[in-house]
């Protein structure tokens, strides 16, 4: 049995069933990153010892496992708080630092017996489209090692696309799980504002935020979402979303379902191949017995200054702890504390951390917050707004994840506007605090994986997996292996 | 020129919650450093606040205590400043809607009622403490402090002498005491105060250039830091110069103040919504129920007991300098105690006892009970005051049994006529030349021939019966 070419619920099954044992399935994956992530370099950290260690723990529960997900090896995209464990954030300004405490979904992942192989590759805090602002190096996209995974989390969808891990958890601020999933061919989703605790997870954008699964289809999306959400009491922003089960409530029935497609995002800026298969995906559901209606968004467009705007003022403010003086790397020669601060934070963060912490600075200035933060405030609500009104009309959206397929290494870093522009579908889920789920629907004529984007209305987590898990069932995308096998 | 002096006050006050305002640990004062820490508070990467509602509901009992109207849509905002005390970076505090605005505190002075308007109340938590180790030269972070929950209260400019402002802080201080607020300790800096001072010539109504001062741990330091600014800038003035907008720091040794930062070096805090924390909402009912549970503050005490005891206004206003003592004397009086009787016993005995114990009326072990039982005994004519005195201070420690105590030690009063007299007649016998002196006109006397009296019966004697019986038989009628 090939275990890498197993969906994560498909490896659980077996372990379960005994024909696999939970450290031959931590052996393959490590053999695997052993093999692959040198070229790939989808881990920061890889805790091999530690893997093993848990699956001969874990072993003996086996028969007992309440969770379909018990055994599975899984990793942690590197902004998420694991206890003694190296966190990064892939940035050189948090050298060794090792969390004195497991964030909330760590601890919910491991009570369903979840086994961590490691932390995975991403922009510096989640700061970036391509994964390239590593302190670590860029991480490659496994379909052509001359491209970008996406990002940030591309390490995450990297190492799911690559069988290098069978499902990771990634976070998403303005497209950071929808949009490597989307390049790497993967699925991935973020959920409602709310619903996963945000306890544990390195800031970037603290009213953005939320943390998500990235997986080979929408069923392993499901189970990981079962074990990651509901309430959490050291969260105050977390909300209890009363989903249910939602692996089980996946039926692949949309007879009825209204699948709108706003015009603004098969518009200019969008490339050909893209369009074509997002709209192909959106006859895939009709023929299952969806139906499919137009609409318009035009407050979509204000979405990405006023995202800009946002997250960097929350970044300039949730970065600024980074001084050198508590944990974490320290600049050498400094004659005192102001010199200890500014040497530490020019020599620590890279330039798009930077050039972010100064933005946010800016907006937030005495003089400019009323032109900048509160305008960018008032854009959400409005867009927030437009949102309710679409999902009077539609119960999802369907949209591209991003304008084309994944960009070469070094393409995007010289142009950050444009890089910015290319978070124009992915945004306002973000700003509106809605779900959005990336699933694979094509490929380019260079054999790039192309996304298609879900938005359901809050707590509509279960609609756009049953959607997906619908488009799944008369598709294969998703099977796709970049190495050019088909899993079962 | 006559100049007016013009003050407003920003008072910081550490709320007695048990736990921290965003994180479970305790509040308590002293520990070995960082010992009274989580992630939260030392604002670990990936760390969340959470408001301890105990926080909330002392902010919004003080805001009712100071007639403020309570926001019912209240958000918190960070403020953004680097200092290593300050483990995020930035406090937790509330700028564009604080949990309470626009209160007035009516203060007597001895010139007279002073109305002072409360601009608004907030939330915020209390940084940590930079200890400087002059062994290694380095200076140390403590973080026991951070996340320590604090309301600011800041008022109108509406003081114009130093008095006003001490009478103030006693009103804020004794008020928020009795609401279980906090304990108002300035040496523990659990009240800390800054002032905003300007002058203008009198009868001008626009405000001239302030200046803030900070560092004032004492209400004497706050004196007289308003006496020396307010000379300074009248001074400055009259030679032609200038007040500089600015913050000046109290030097309590050299008894002035000195420029810290100007208004041109003033940091820009970059306000904005605290995004981790959800805006509080309150709820009507919880708010009624909060104000229908408000406990009667000293004012409304201390005219109901001159209005419905009769009591003095001296005493008045000693009993509820301490919400303990008041609740004490409640007790007393409760219990059957005659008011003025009560009232003496709190501000003889009780405060002496605590004063030699050096110890708070909170600490007091002795209940209203027992004393209400040994006042009682007086009254009842089974205890002489001079005895009951003797029993208090055996109780007072323990709150121990008075009529086991009484009993143990045989010290019901003698009020038997005939044994009184007995006792009369052998101190008589036994003191002759006294006797003399007392009939050859020294009355002074009279009173060592009482003691010899109380003596022979161990000053158990009902002393009224003493005097009487004595004066009968030394006048020889």
């Amino acid at each position: 049995m090939e275990l890498r070419q197993l969906t994560a619920l498909e490896l659980g099954a077996v372990i379960r069933r005994g024909e696999v044992s939970v450290a031959e399935a931590a052996q393959a994956a490590l053999a695997a990153i052993e093999a692959e992530d040198g070229a790939l370099n989808s881990f920061i950290t890889v805790e091999g010892e530690r893997a093993l260690e848990r699956a001969a723990q874990l072993q003996p529960g086996v028969k007992e496992a309440q969770s379909p997900l018990y055994g599975v090896p899984m990793a942690l995209k590197d902004n998420i708080c694991t206890k003694g464990i190296k966190t990064t954030c892939a940035s050189k300004i948090l050298g060794d630092f090792r969390p004195p405490y497991d964030a909330t979904v760590v601890e919910r992942l491991a009570a369903a017996g979840a086994l961590g192989l490691g932390k995975l590759n991403l922009d510096e805090f989640a700061m970036g489209s391509t994964s390239e602002t590593s302190w670590y190096g860029p991480t490659r996209n496994p379909w052509d090692p001359d491209r970008a995974p996406g990002g940030s989390s591309g390490g995450a969808a990297a190492a799911v696309a690559a069988g290098l891990s069978w499902y990771a958890v990634g976070s998403d601020t303005g497209g950071s799980i929808r949009q490597p999933a989307a390049h790497c061919g993967v699925t991935g989703i973020k959920p409602t504002y709310g619903t996963v605790s945000r306890y544990g997870l390195v800031a970037y954008a603290s009213s953005l935020d939320q943390m998500g699964p990235v997986c080979r289809d929408a069923g392993d999306c499901a189970a990981v979402l079962d074990v990651l959400q509901g309430r959490d009491r050291r969260d105050a922003t977390s909300l209890d979303g009363d989903y249910g089960h939602l692996l089980e409530s996946l039926s692949g029935d949309v007879r009825g379902l209204r699948v709108g497609l706003p015009a603004e995002c098969f518009g200019d800026g969008l490339d050909g191949q893209v369009r074509q298969a997002v709209l192909a995906a959106a006859d895939v559901l009709k023929s299952r017995g969806a139906q499919l209606v137009e609409l318009s968004l035009p407050a979509l467009e204000y979405g990405v200054p006023a995202y800009y705007i946002i997250a960097a003022a929350e970044a300039s403010s949730n970065l600024a702890r980074f001084d050198g003086v508590k944990y974490g790397w320290r600049a050498q020669g400094y004659g005192d504390l102001s010199e200890l601060y500014h040497k530490t934070r020019t020599q620590g963060f890279g330039l798009e951390v930077k050039r972010r912490i100064l933005l946010g600075s800016f907006v937030l200035s005495a003089g400019y917050y009323e032109a900048y933060y509160r305008k960018a405030l008032q854009v959400k609500a409005v867009i927030k707004g437009a949102f309710d009104e679409a999902f009077a009309r539609c119960d999802l959206l369907l949209t591209p994840v991003a304008p084309a397929t994944a960009p070469r290494l070094g393409e995007s870093l010289g142009d950050p506007l444009e890089m910015y522009l290319g978070d124009v579908y992915t945004v306002p889920a973000n700003l509106a605090g809605l779900p959005g789920l990336s699933m694979p629907c094509g490929f380019d004529r260079q054999g790039l994986p192309i996304g298609a984007q879900l938005i359901g209305p809050h707590f509509g987590e279960g609609r756009l997996l049953n959607a997906a898990y619908a488009f799944q069932q008369d598709t294969h995308y998703h099977k796709q292996t970049p190495k050019g096998g088909q899993r079962a | 020129m006559n100049w007016e002096t013009v003050i407003g006050l920003e008072t910081h006050v550490e709320l007695a919650t048990k736990s921290k305002i965003f994180c479970g640990c305790t509040t308590r004062f002293g520990g070995a450093p960082n010992t009274h820490c989580c992630p939260v508070c030392t604002g670990m990467p990936g760390a969340l606040p959470v408001l301890n509602q105990a926080v909330l509901e002392y902010a919004v009992r003080a805001g009712v205590a100071l007639n403020c109207h309570i926001t019912r849509y209240s958000k918190f905002d960070r403020k953004n400043y680097f200092y290593p005390d300050l483990p995020k970076a930035y406090q937790i505090s509330q700028l564009y809607l604080p949990i309470a605005v626009g209160g007035r505190v009516e203060l007597s002075t001895p010139s007279g009622t002073v109305s002072v308007g409360i601009h608004e109340l907030h939330m915020e938590e209390d940084a940590g403490k930079l200890v400087h180790d002059p062994w290694t030269d380095q200076t140390r972070a403590d973080y026991n402090r951070c996340g320590v929950p604090l309301i600011e209260i800041v008022t109108q400019p509406d003081f114009r002498t130093a008095d006003q402002v001490i009478a103030y802080l006693e009103q804020l201080k004794e008020t928020l005491q009795y609401l279980g607020v906090s304990d108002c300790k300035m040496q523990e800096g659990s009240l800390r105060c800054d002032v905003n001072l300007s002058v203008r010539p009198l009868g001008s109504r626009e405000l001239g250039t302030r200046t803030e001062m900070k560092n004032l741990n004492s209400f004497k330091a706050i004196a007289r830091a308003i006496d020396y600014e307010a000379r300074r800038q009248i001074e400055l003035l009259e030679q032609g110069g200038r007040v500089v907008q600015e913050t000046r720091r109290w030097d309590e040794n050299k008894d002035a103040t000195y420029a810290m930062r100007s208004k041109e070096d003033a940091q820009d805090y970059r306000y904005f919504p605290e995004p981790d924390l959800p805006p509080i909402e309150l709820d009507e009912g919880w708010l009624a129920r909060l104000r229908a549970a408000q406990p009667e503050l000293a004012p409304a005490k201390r005219a109901r007991y001159q209005a419905d005891y009769g009591l003095p206004a001296y005493d008045c206003q000693m009993i509820t300098s301490d919400r303990v003592l008041a609740q004490f004397f409640e007790g007393l009086v409760e219990l059957g105690a005659p008011a003025k009787q009560a009232a003496n016993w709190i501000m003889g005995e009780v405060l002496g006892a605590l004063s030699a114990r050096g110890m708070e009326p909170r600490e007091m072990c002795l209940s209203a009970g027992t004393l209400a039982r040994l006042i009682a005994l007086v009254e009842e004519g089974k205890l002489n005051r001079n005895t009951a005195v003797k029993v208090f201070e055996a109780v007072f420690d323990q709150d121990g049994d008075v009529d086991a105590y009484v009993r143990a030690h045989g010290l019901e009063q003698v009020n038997d006529a005939g044994v009184v007299q007995a006792a009369v007649e052998r101190a008589i016998q036994a003191h002759p030349q006294s006797v003399a002196d007392f009939r050859g006109g020294k009355e002074k006397v009279f009173g060592f021939l009482v003691g010899q009296v109380m003596r022979e019966l161990k000053g158990k004697a009902d002393p009224k019966l003493v005097n009487t019986l004595l004066r009968q038989v030394l006048g020889g009628t």
